[in-house]
């Protein structure tokens, strides 16, 4: 593991809550990892298995899905669906010869800017802790 | 629809082992519709291929594609060009497709990745059953629309047999006994004097105990 590894991380947010959590973060001056990429969708229950091959494929070190508390899904039911493709990707990743926890699913409301801090500093740490994705060419790739 | 389950990737792995170029080819009819080999499903096993190579250095080089349809010539021929760049092809499609690919292409070898399971349909969200087994001579009218050859674990004509058990298969209690729901039919139906009729030992050289079978139209025929 080199030693300036940085990790790449991939956060795939629901607009109508993680994604608010996310500014409100910002707007609160609440410190957390700077390396986190962040992808608006409009709804969780839009990520795809194949969304989540494709950032490891190309050496992100975490991927994490971040949608509405149980119950508070604008389309009613998407982040239900996005939990269960996440551990079905997870098992993918088993497959593949990945660690499965370099993926995970977070609920944040929208209100939740200390809990989107929190998510990012947990995926942060466990990317450190696994070390760089070995699909990873190269550091700034 | 016919159903299948995709293999487990180790036997998919090994059967790959000794190629390094290999075509991935999807169905995009029934076995895209049970979500195991259409687009969305050659795209998941590409991604993980291609990660499993570069981790294990096999270096593969994967490309992708699906097809309407690997039942029917004139959409296989198309991939002329792609079969000749591969070394091998994988097929994502059930038995029939694979096997007609390597008809189409006799010089390439055609591996599987699916498991082909049965004839069913999607009866919920995530969930496929089996109803046909296509046994060449069909008794729905008997049974009024339950399939005893599918669907009763013995394949009973005459059931249900002593295992019954409150609607219950005593083979897996997960099952439905298709003689109640059979029982269940012919009595919303008013019919439950059809159980007294006695459905006679039938030939099974209709279904492949008379080896192979084959359909001829001459009228469509040139
Ligand atoms: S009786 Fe034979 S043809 Fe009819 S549904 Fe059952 S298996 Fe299929
Ligand atoms: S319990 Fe019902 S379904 Fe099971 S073998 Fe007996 S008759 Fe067939």
């Amino acid at each position: 593991m080199s030693n300036n590894y940085e990790p790449k991380i991939i956060a795939f947010c629901c607009r109508y809550c993680a994604y608010t959590a996310a500014d409100l973060a910002g707007s609160m001056r609440l410190e957390y990892p700077s390396n986190i990429r962040v992808v608006q969708l409009l709804c969780t229950g839009r990520i795809d298995v194949l969304h989540v091959l494709k950032a490891f494929e190309q050496g992100a070190d975490a991927v994490y899905v971040a949608g509405c508390e149980p119950g508070d899904c604008h389309f009613l039911e998407g982040n239900y669906r996005a939990v269960k493709r996440i551990a079905y990707a997870k098992n993918l990743l088993k497959e593949i010869g990945l660690e499965p926890e370099r993926l995970e699913f977070f609920h944040i409301g929208a209100s939740e800017g200390p809990r989107f801090a929190e998510a990012a500093k947990e995926m942060t740490d466990r990317a450190l802790k696994l070390g760089p994705n070995p699909l990873r060419k190269k550091q700034g790739e | 629809m016919i159903v299948g389950d995709r293999k487990p990737i180790e036997e998919i792995k090994e059967m790959l082992a000794p190629y390094k170029k290999i075509l991935l080819v999807g169905c995009g009819t029934c076995i895209s519709v049970c979500m195991t080999g259409g687009e969305k499903e050659v795209g998941i096993l590409a991604s993980e291929l291609r990660m499993i190579s570069e981790l294990e250095k096999k270096d593969w080089e994967i490309s992708e594609t699906t097809i309407q349809r690997q039942c029917e010539r004139e959409y296989i021929e198309p991939l002329k060009e792609q079969f000749e760049k591969a070394d091998v092809v994988m097929s994502m499609a059930c038995g029939v497709g694979i096997q007609y690919m390597a008809e189409v292409f006799p010089e390439k070898i055609v591996l599987p990745a699916v498991n082909t399971t049965f004839y069913g349909t999607n009866v919920k969200e995530g969930e496929w059953q089996e109803r046909c087994a296509g046994c060449g001579d069909c008794v729905l009218d008997k049974t009024l629309g339950i399939c005893p050859v599918a669907r009763c674990s013995k394949g009973l004509y005459n059931g249900p047999c002593g295992g019954t058990d409150n609607g219950k298969c005593e083979v897996n209690k997960d099952l439905d006994c298709a003689w109640y729901l059979i029982y269940n039919r012919m009595k919303e139906h008013g019919k439950l004097d059809m159980l007294d009729e006695i459905i006679p030992a039938r030939s099974w050289k209709t279904s492949l105990h008379g080896g192979p079978r084959k359909r001829v139209r001459e009228d469509a025929q040139k």
